[in-house]
């Protein structure tokens, strides 16, 4: 299979109001945005890169369900039906007594499912090299990638709208694969 | 709203990285060292405390008939309260919006991992054998299949302190992501490379991984938060559910969640303090954070404060002369000393938060959440000791006091505290700097508003 090569057109800038305004602008003109690379978590950029919903929540409550379901399943086959053994003679369908561990094995599945959803995922595996696009943008700096899908990218009035949000640097990358 | 900066300095991103990563950077410090080799010392002792009780049996401690519960599950209460701090801090606060968090939130999630680490050692211990400690687990066995029974407070205690456990470590490794990455990119040496590229997950910064994060975080901060309150109510329960008098009480929930935040919240506040002074954390830990702190233990001292004569009072309303007795004879009894002891410490010296000038006084400030420590691990000894020592037969009353084996345990719990605290200080960044980063504007005018 032949990749084809493509190209990244990058802007990296120093400030949080900057990348918000240059994603922002980015978006308005149409341009494809790749990602947007942050030392920290920015608020509103996700809607600056027009970034939709992730479905992490809906998989939490999936998770929580199936722990509950589970557990108190177990608890009742264990309690009444495998091996039952009669404690101070309290009933088979000790449910309120139940309930404690029931929630605690939801919280267990629901939590440590959704966090292992979250690394298999986003692809963060231990030992995985990571591809940053500029050095530092773990430290300071904030980059943002663009793609030059077609003849129609104008790279003069892009870096001119770079400049506009003070950059810091551009960089021209042709690549076989994004950079993800 | 409030325009103090929360980040004194006028600190940038970049020099927030240097900063912190800094710490970790070139040898540790004397003091660093002679403050391991003593941790170090307590967890040896320990050791030799735990080897010798295991190896000859539980009665070189000084429980008795009466007695049966003790010295053991004091500390183990009192580690799973200082553990509740860190989760308090790092989702009950951040569901809040408290962005004041950030700089303790990392050290505070430490602590609550290693505090329960040193809890779930006391249970482990008292069972005599702990090589069977994995029969609490239910798995298919060859003894009938034997299952654990499901309705006892014990079997709650063992899933709630294992699930707490594995979610404070997803979270504090979680939050962790992102500054590992920042560390493994300024590494110089091969193998600091190395191995910061292994634990960062090849974490790039991403933005679609980012908005992923923060939806994740506030998924875990969300859960942990009800799993908080669940953890110490089902402590709680191990005592509730009896029907020994002080011990039967439907208070028992609040009251213990709320110490658990009291005692925590000074645990961490005590750190802190030693970690801003010897690591110069000054820009970072600031008058701020201190004083919402101090607020925090002023808050849930006065609830703890509540919890104690909300007891005394439902004892004397209750026409029940055994509660009644019970309660007089903590206050008046053989173990006066430890009552008052806790009264002063947990009711009394908190109250002095009031004043915004102890507040501001860190060194006023570091005594009296040591005495909160003291106060704290008080109210778990005469909760147990005080109920159990005078039960309904006169001639089966008796007495309590720690042997030799019992104190150097306890010593040990706090030995290994301080030696994982200090390897953590030295290999992790000890302020979440990708948070910080993000906090960094508050209070501060912006140069070109966007």
């Amino acid at each position: 299979m032949q990749r084809e090569n493509r190209r990244f057109y990058l802007g990296v800038f120093g400030t949080e109001e900057d990348i918000l305004g240059a994603t922002n602008e980015a978006r308005q003109r149409g341009l494809t945005i790749v990602d947007v690379y942050a030392p920290y978590a920015v608020h509103g950029l996700e809607k600056a890169m027009g970034l939709r919903y992730t479905r992490l929540p809906l998989f939490t409550l999936a998770m929580g369900i199936l722990g509950a379901g589970l557990k108190i399943w177990f608890e009742f086959w264990t309690t009444a039906v495998s091996w039952p053994v009669n404690v101070g003679g309290k009933p088979w369908n000790s449910l309120p007594a139940f309930i404690p561990v029931t929630f605690e094995v939801m919280v267990l599945f629901a939590g440590l499912g959704t966090v292992t959803a979250f690394f298999i995922g986003q692809r963060l595996i231990p030992g995985r090299k990571a591809k940053l696009p500029v050095h530092g943008v773990t430290d300071d700096k904030f980059a943002l990638v663009l793609e030059e899908t077609d003849a129609s990218f104008d790279k003069e009035s892009t870096q001119k709208m770079f400049e506009e949000f003070h950059v810091l640097e551009v960089v021209e990358r042709v690549e076989q694969e994004p950079i993800q | 709203m409030d325009q103090t900066p929360l980040i004194l300095g006028d600190k940038t991103p970049g020099d927030v990285t240097n900063d912190i990563s800094r710490l970790l950077e070139g040898r540790p410090t004397a003091l660093w060292w002679m403050a391991f080799l003593a941790a170090l010392s307590l967890l040896g002792l320990g050791a030799v405390a735990v080897t010798y009780q295991i190896a000859t049996g539980i009665g070189v401690w000084g429980l008795n008939n009466t007695v049966g519960w003790a010295f053991d599950i004091t500390n183990f209460v009192f580690w799973i309260g200082i553990g509740h701090a860190g989760t308090l801090i790092s989702a009950v606060l951040f569901l809040f919006r408290q962005r004041w968090r950030t700089s303790v939130n990392r050290a505070a999630e430490a602590m609550t991992i290693f505090a329960v680490m040193c809890a779930g050692l006391f249970p482990l211990i008292h069972m005599g054998r702990p090589w069977f400690a994995y029969w609490m687990f239910p798995y298919p066995n060859g003894r009938g299949p034997l299952w654990v029974n499901f309705r006892s407070p014990l079997v709650w205690d063992f899933f709630a302190i294992a699930t707490y456990f594995s979610i404070s470590l997803a979270f504090w490794y979680l939050g962790m992501v992102p500054d590992l990455a920042a560390v493994r990119d300024r590494a110089k040496g091969i193998w600091k490379k190395r191995i910061m590229g292994f634990v960062s997950l090849g974490w790039n910064g991403s933005y679609r991984t980012w908005m992923r994060y923060e939806t994740l975080y506030l998924l875990l901060a969300g859960l942990a938060t009800p799993l908080v309150i669940s953890v110490h109510t089902i402590v709680s329960w191990d005592f509730a559910t009896s029907v020994i008098p002080g011990w039967h009480t439907t208070i028992f929930p609040p009251y213990f969640v709320a110490g658990a935040v009291f005692s925590g919240m000074a645990m961490v506040l005590t750190l802190m303090l030693i970690a801003r002074k010897t690591m110069h954390l000054e820009d970072y830990i600031t008058k701020t954070h201190v004083g919402a702190m101090t607020k925090l233990i002023l808050l849930t001292g006065s609830i703890v404060g509540l919890s104690y004569a909300t007891e005394f009072f439902v004892a004397a309303y209750s026409g029940n002369e055994f509660e009644q007795f019970v309660f007089l004879n903590r206050a008046m009894g053989p173990f006066a000393w430890a009552y008052w002891t806790m009264v002063a410490c947990n009711v009394i010296t908190p109250q002095l938060f009031w004043i915004r000038r102890v507040r501001e006084n860190f060194v006023f400030v570091f005594i009296l959440t040591l005495f909160v420590n003291v106060g704290m691990w008080f109210e778990r000894y005469v909760l147990i000791v005080t109920s159990l020592h005078r039960d309904y037969l006169p001639a089966s009353w008796a007495g309590y006091s720690p042997s030799l084996v019992e104190l150097a345990t306890l010593l040990g719990s706090f030995g290994l505290f301080f030696t994982l605290f200090l390897i953590f200080i030295r290999f992790v960044p000890v302020i979440a700097m990708a948070e910080v980063k993000g906090v960094l504007s508050i209070g501060r005018r912006r140069k070109n508003a966007a």
